[in-house]
C-alpha cells in the first residue's frame, strides 16, 4: 500500500511538470496544454501503455487529465468489441461518466451555491 | 510567431521587451507542480482505497468514484476561492489533475450565474472545459476507431 502512495505522488507529480514545462518552455496556453495531455493520454491508451502505468502508479495516473482520453478510447473500444464499429460511438463516454457527470452537476449546485467573487 | 512582417521598429520593441521580460523560474515552477500534483495524486489514491475496502469498488473501478469525489472537493475549493491560491502556487500542479477540469467547469459557471442560468451558467459552464471534451472525444474516436478496424481485418 505505501509503495502505491509513493508511486502515485512521483508519477502524478511528473505529469505535472511535463505540463508546467508546456507553460513555461513551449508557452502553450492552459487550454493547449490541458488539450495536448488528453490526445497524449488517448494515443498511449491505443498503444497500450496507459493500462501498464495505471497499475503501477494507481492515482497517480488516473488523477491527471491525460486519465480523461484514456477511459474515453477505453469505453469506445470496451464496447466496440461486443457491437463492432458502432461501439466506438456508444461507448465512448462509458467510463468517464462520472467525471463529466460529476463536472456538470458539481458545476451547477456550485454555481446555485457561490457567488462570484471579485 | 508571425514575425514575417515586422517593421524595424517593431524588431527593437521585441528586443526590448524581451529584454525586460521577467524570466519565468522554471525550475523553482517545475519543483512547486511536481509537489502539489503528486500530493494531489496522493489524496486520489487515498480515496481510491476509501472506496475499494468500504464500497468494494476494485483496483480498475474505484477510479470512477474517485474523480467524482475529487471534482466534488474541488467545488467546495473552487467556491471557498482557495483553488485561485492553489493555482497561482502551483500553476500546472492543480491545473493537470482532474481537479484542475472540474475547477475550470465550476469557476466558469459560478462566474457567469449573474448572466442567468440558462444564457449564463448553461452557456458558458463549458467555456474552457469544452477544447478538453472536443479533443479528448475527437482523438479517443479516431484511436478507438483505428484500433477496432486493424483488429476486425486481423492485424492485431
Amino acid at each position: 500500500m505505501l509503495p502505491m502512495f509513493f508511486w502515485a505522488f512521483v508519477v502524478g507529480g511528473l505529469i505535472c511538470v511535463i505540463g508546467q514545462l508546456m507553460f513555461d518552455v513551449v508557452k502553450m496556453t492552459p487550454g493547449h496544454t490541458m488539450s495536448t495531455l488528453v490526445v497524449a493520454g488517448a494515443v498511449l491508451d491505443g498503444l497500450g501503455l496507459y493500462e501498464p502505468l495505471m497499475d503501477f502508479a494507481g492515482a497517480g495516473a488516473t488523477i491527471p487529465i491525460t486519465s480523461f482520453g484514456n477511459s474515453l478510447v477505453h469505453g469506445a473500444l470496451q464496447e466496440a468489441e461486443q457491437h463492432g464499429l458502432v461501439g466506438v460511438l456508444t461507448g465512448m463516454f462509458e467510463i468517464t461518466s462520472s467525471g463529466i457527470s460529476a463536472a456538470v452537476i458539481f458545476g451547477f449546485i456550485g454555481a446555485l451555491l457561490f457567488k462570484p467573487k471579485g | 510567431m508571425g514575425n514575417k512582417k515586422m517593421t524595424p521598429a517593431q524588431e527593437q520593441y521585441k528586443k526590448l521587451e524581451q529584454k525586460h521580460e521577467t524570466k519565468r523560474p522554471v525550475l523553482k515552477n517545475c519543483l512547486k507542480a511536481f509537489l502539489v500534483g503528486g500530493i494531489i495524486c496522493v489524496i486520489g489514491q487515498a480515496i481510491t482505497y476509501f472506496y475499494i475496502y468500504f464500497f468494494h469498488f476494485t483496483e480498475q473501478t474505484a477510479g470512477n468514484p474517485t474523480v467524482a469525489t475529487m471534482i466534488f472537493i474541488s467545488m467546495l475549493l473552487t467556491g471557498f476561492g482557495v483553488y485561485d491560491h492553489i493555482g497561482q502556487f502551483a500553476g500546472a500542479g492543480s491545473a493537470v489533475p482532474v481537479t484542475g477540469f472540474g475547477n475550470s467547469v465550476i469557476s466558469a459557471a459560478i462566474e457567469h450565474r449573474t448572466e442567468g442560468f440558462v444564457l449564463g451558467v448553461g452557456g458558458n459552464m463549458f467555456k474552457l472545459a469544452g477544447s478538453v471534451i472536443l479533443f479528448g472525444v475527437f482523438s479517443a474516436f479516431v484511436v478507438a476507431l483505428i484500433k477496432t478496424l486493424l483488429t476486425m481485418w486481423g492485424v492485431l
